[in-house]
């Protein structure tokens, strides 16, 4: 009976939205908003976490008479839902906390709590939802709120751009989805999920369907050459919302995916993971590479999760591929790997965009180039920060690690794939893989060393005070959860065995018994990972060190101007800046991928102009395929505005023309 | 009569501690005396750490909680590595826990906090060293990763003791993407241990250096610790390459006192012929400039992706 208190507590949500919109003027409002959009997402997560947990019971299925008259709404509750629901109900309670205390600095809160609880509520009924109907309509409800938090701040002009980018992506990400779903309800168009599961595409349309998705849930969630809206919209929403967008809502667009693909498509072949695991890797290092040329906080955050995104579907590919060659135990691994990164990187990715909201309301600025030492003034942000640094870059003993282990792991099991196509790709996938979590770690060396570490650039960043003891519980409690899935990947993978059991018959032997302990890719695999026992090496090696240190050698320390070779300079500009951090790898990458150019205008002695350098840079998915869609949009626009200014009689001409046409198709058709 | 595998496993990793410094006398050593010089005694390195340890140590006066705390993590976290990494025993109580992927990435978050200690004073040599460092690293990274999918192909499975063993049986053979693994290791282990031509550990004031920059503001003990950490990582690197590539003389499991004694010669003798090696390398080539790097490190990437992909042809190769 979860379904019916799952839908309860969405309903909850739905009005707490009215509440907002009531409130949102009065200071009560969003102690009402956030705590009571805690307290829901804490109950769903707590019922979804029962769900998971509890015994393996059948899918509960529940037909509401909503929507049109003669279509009900079918929503239900299986496992692969429930693992989605704790993913956005933790996110989605972490950041209302987050919001009680961030929420105090918003300007205009009437244009952020109305909304904020409608996000969740859309995002949690997409992936309840049993029809098509339902799905597309949540779907839609996402995209839209999650569209007016953006506008949020809707004064500064990058953030409208960002908001008409976003908007016209997530149209077409839509009709996409929309056109799917036709192709799977085929011609007898129903459009129950159960029903589309009963009878089975051909392969022409079962591989169109793979495509529309890639395109329609891809886009969500910023696969690469689709990506280009993410790094606008995530970042101009406030950070909490941020969050969420980036935490949680590219997650359901994985949900979405992994819905179709695996479970009402059907008849997968190899080819597809091929697709989706190219697209992956292509993702996953060009999503890294365009982080590590950002200089503002949150956009290089945006871009990360365009990164992870292309794990996780290096992971699905390869699900896809092993699932086509019938091999269970490879598929059930693939799949628990990128199940699993999908729950680390929502809980990293939130506490790394809370960690920049804190540095935001401190200093009131996103460009790295004016912050700087603020782990001086904000340590407890500076420590939680870092642990979510060290876990999105895959650092042992945090969480993110283990997921790419697992990655890895599942790409060891691949020579046994029988296509010879997969067989050259896999090891090409496998190199990307490597090198985009190479990039990850430098990345997030220039977030974390620029932003906190080194000399304040800038008055403001003098100025930082620690953040609210409520955001820096939350971030803490976030942190924790990092080196917990870390230490113990194996306990929290254990919830998702129902989900990985559901769709690929598989399950992954975590461990015979000790899953505590010891995390294996295979049943009798002797290759393993235990991250309580390398956190626990590490901590007797530091403290013996210490120890040995302290008993041999001095523990006296003097403090002295910094040392710089004998030349330190005072000002705060001769440090390196983000952009000279990530000079050395722009020149080994950029000037090929990005088509990087630097000029350097030095003028002659005596001459006494500033000595200006430059850096250009072309973003070739922009370019070429967003830059095309627009100017035909654009276009389209212009040409269908004068429909706008027919007479009567001509408007008539048109009516009567076309009901001849179809007439004419319907007769046709018979 | 079998020796205790935990007393093995302790007495291991007391071992590696011990004996790194020793590494890298005897490289100093052997360098200085192929460029006709005398040179310091080989336990110089013992001597020069016990005196940095002694001294006061120097913070700059914007050093952070992670300044000082960065040398411990680092040389906690290679020594974790290199507990892992089987010397002179294979199968040893701990080395189930973590595979070759956990000892690469367990190094990668040594650098990690060493490169944010460079950036923590806020002077330009921490930058260019810390910057440096991280693009390096982002290409050797990956080179080794490809190499480990080579052994693991091979040995089907990433336990650096199980493929220790299994090559010391003599079941693998001579195989083209090992020989070309063994190539991309070396060019890797060069780059990670900032040795000539990538890196040079004998300068200071020198713009091309990388890792002698980023540490540049550590003293005292603090830089005993980092500079004892690149003994280690040096000793990690040569053990690894020896368990891999000439795995024999290492004892299995349940070997007798006689036995451990052997190999612990074996060993010893491997690491020996490995300073040496190193030596006469870096002896003979010059420094090459900064961007020739990534060159140099796409070549180790993409000998690991054509070893890993012959392996994914056929495993016969």
């Amino acid at each position: 009976m979860h379904l019916a208190a799952v839908l309860d507590l969405i309903l909850v949500l739905l009005a707490l939205g009215a509440a907002g919109a009531a409130t949102a003027r009065l200071a009560a409002g969003r102690i009402v908003v956030y705590g009571g959009c805690f307290a829901a997402c804490a109950a769903l997560l707590g019922l979804a976490g029962a769900a998971l947990l509890g015994p393996e019971a059948a899918p509960s299925t529940l037909s509401l008479p909503l929507g049109l008259p003669w279509l009900r709404a079918n929503f239900a509750l299986d496992s692969l839902s429930a693992v989605f629901l704790v993913v956005i109900d933790l996110g989605g309670a972490m950041a209302s906390l987050y919001g009680l205390g961030y929420g105090r600095h918003e300007h205009e809160p009437d244009r952020v709590l109305p909304f904020f609880p409608l996000f969740l509520a859309g995002m949690n009924l997409v992936v309840v939802a049993d029809d098509a109907f339902a799905f597309l309509v949540s779907w839609e409800f996402m995209s839209l709120s999650s569209w007016a938090l953006v506008l949020a701040h809707h004064r500064e002009k990058a953030t409208l751009h960002a908001g008409y980018v976003y908007l016209v992506m997530a149209s077409i990400g839509t009709v996409a989805l929309l056109l799917a779903f036709g192709v799977m309800a085929g011609p007898g168009g129903d459009y129950a999920f159960a029903a589309i599961r009963e009878h089975g595409l051909s392969a022409g349309a079962a591989s169109a369907v793979l495509v529309l998705v890639l395109v329609g849930a891809g886009s969500k969630a910023g696969l690469v050459p689709l990506h280009a809206w993410l790094p606008l919209a995530h970042p101009a929403a406030p950070s909490h919302v941020s969050a969420l967008m980036s935490g949680v809502m590219t997650k359901v667009a994985v949900y979405a995916a992994v819905r179709i693909l695996f479970d009402l498509v059907g008849g997968v072949q190899w080819w597809w993971g091929a697709i989706v695991m190219g697209l992956g890797a292509l993702t996953a290092v060009m999503g890294i590479l365009y982080a590590l040329m950002q200089h503002d906080l949150k956009r290089l955050l945006a871009y990360s999760t365009v990164e992870n995104v292309g794990i996780v579907f290096i992971g699905l590919g390869l699900t896809l591929a092993f699932q086509a060659d019938g091999l269970v135990t490879a598929a059930a691994l693939s799949l628990s790997a990128a199940l699993f990164h999908v729950f680390n990187h929502s809980v990293f990715k939130s506490l790394l965009f809370f960690g920049a909201g804190a540095v935001q309301t401190a200093t009131g600025e996103r460009d790295m180039e004016r912050l700087g030492g603020l782990i001086r003034f904000m340590p407890v942000t500076a420590l939680v920060f870092l642990v979510g640094s060290a876990s999105i870059a895959a650092l042992p003993p945090f969480n993110g690690f283990a997921s790419e282990w697992l990655v890895l792991q599942a790409i060891l099991a691949s020579p046994d794939l029988p296509q010879w196509a997969l067989k050259f790709l896999v090891p090409a996938v496998g190199a990307m893989l490597a090198l985009s979590a190479a990039l990850v770690a430098a990345c997030f060396v220039k977030a974390f060393g620029i932003t906190f570490l080194g000399r304040p650039r800038s008055k403001s960043a003098l100025q930082a005070r620690e953040t609210d003891a409520v955001s820096r519980g939350v971030m803490a409690a976030l942190a924790g959860l990092c080196l917990f899935a870390g230490v113990f990947p194996g306990v929290v993978m254990e919830g998702f065995a129902p989900a990985v059991r559901q769709l690929s018959g598989g399950a992954v032997p975590v461990s015979e018994g000790a899953q505590w302990l010891l995390l294996l890719p295979q049943a009798g695999s002797r290759s393993a990972y235990s991250g309580v026992v390398v956190f626990v090496l590490i901590l007797c090696a530091c403290a013996l060190t210490f120890f040995v240190v302290r008993a041999v050698g001095s523990s006296r320390t003097r403090r002295a101007p910094a040392w710089d070779c004998g030349f330190p300079d005072p000002s705060p500009a001769t440090q390196y800046t983000a952009d000279s951090f990530a000079e050395p790898i722009r020149r080994v990458f950029g000037t090929v991928l990005f088509d990087a150019r630097e000029s350097v205008d030095l003028p002659a002695p005596g001459d006494m102009r500033a000595a200006r350098f430059e850096v250009r840079m072309r973003d070739y998915a922009w370019d070429l395929l967003y830059e095309p869609v627009a100017v035909a949009i654009a276009y389209a626009a212009e040409r269908f505005n004068r429909v706008q200014f027919f007479s009567i009689r001509r408007y008539l001409t048109m009516v009567f023309g076309a009901l001849i046409f179809l007439l004419s198709v319907v007769a046709l058709w018979r | 009569m079998a020796v205790n595998p935990f007393v093995l496993q302790a007495g291991q990793a007391a071992l590696v501690v011990a004996l790194a410094p020793l590494l890298t006398g005897i490289v100093r050593k052997a360098k200085a005396r192929l460029l006709r010089r005398r040179g310091a005694s080989v336990f110089q390195p013992y001597r020069d750490l016990l005196r940095l340890a002694r001294k006061d140590a120097v913070l700059a006066e914007n050093a952070s909680w992670l300044f000082r705390s960065t040398p411990y993590v680092t040389f906690a976290c290679i020594w974790a590595a290199a507990v892992f990494v089987p010397t002179f025993a294979t199968r040893l109580p701990l080395s189930a826990a973590a595979d070759l992927i956990v000892i690469v990435a367990l190094l990668g978050t040594s650098r990690f906090m060493l490169a944010l200690a460079g950036l923590d004073v806020g002077t330009s040599f921490g930058g260019i060293g810390s910057s440096r460092e991280m693009m390096i690293a982002s290409l050797a990274e990956p080179a080794m990763l490809m190499i480990i999918f080579t052994l693991a192909l091979m040995a089907r499975t990433t336990d650096l003791s199980t493929i220790a063993a299994d090559f010391a049986l003599g079941h693998v053979g001579l195989r083209v993407s090992l020989g070309l693994a063994l190539v991309a290791l070396i060019m890797v282990a060069i780059a990670e241990n900032a040795r000539i031509p990538v890196d040079n550990p004998a300068t200071h004031l020198e713009l091309t250096m990388v890792h002698e920059a980023m540490v540049l503001e550590y003293s005292g003990r603090h830089l005993a610790l980092i500079e004892a950490a690149a003994s280690l990582k040096l000793l990690l690197y040569i053990s690894l390459i020896g368990c891999v590539f000439v795995p024999w003389g290492i004892a299995a499991p349940g070997a007798g006192t006689g036995a451990i004694a052997a190999s612990l010669a074996a060993f010893a003798g491997k690491v020996a012929i490995g300073a040496v090696l190193l030596a006469v390398f870096e002896t003979a080539v010059a420094k090459m400039r900064v961007f020739r790097v990534s060159e140099f490190l796409t070549g180790a990437l993409l000998l690991g992706l054509l070893a890993a992909l012959l392996l994914f042809v056929s495993r016969s190769f």
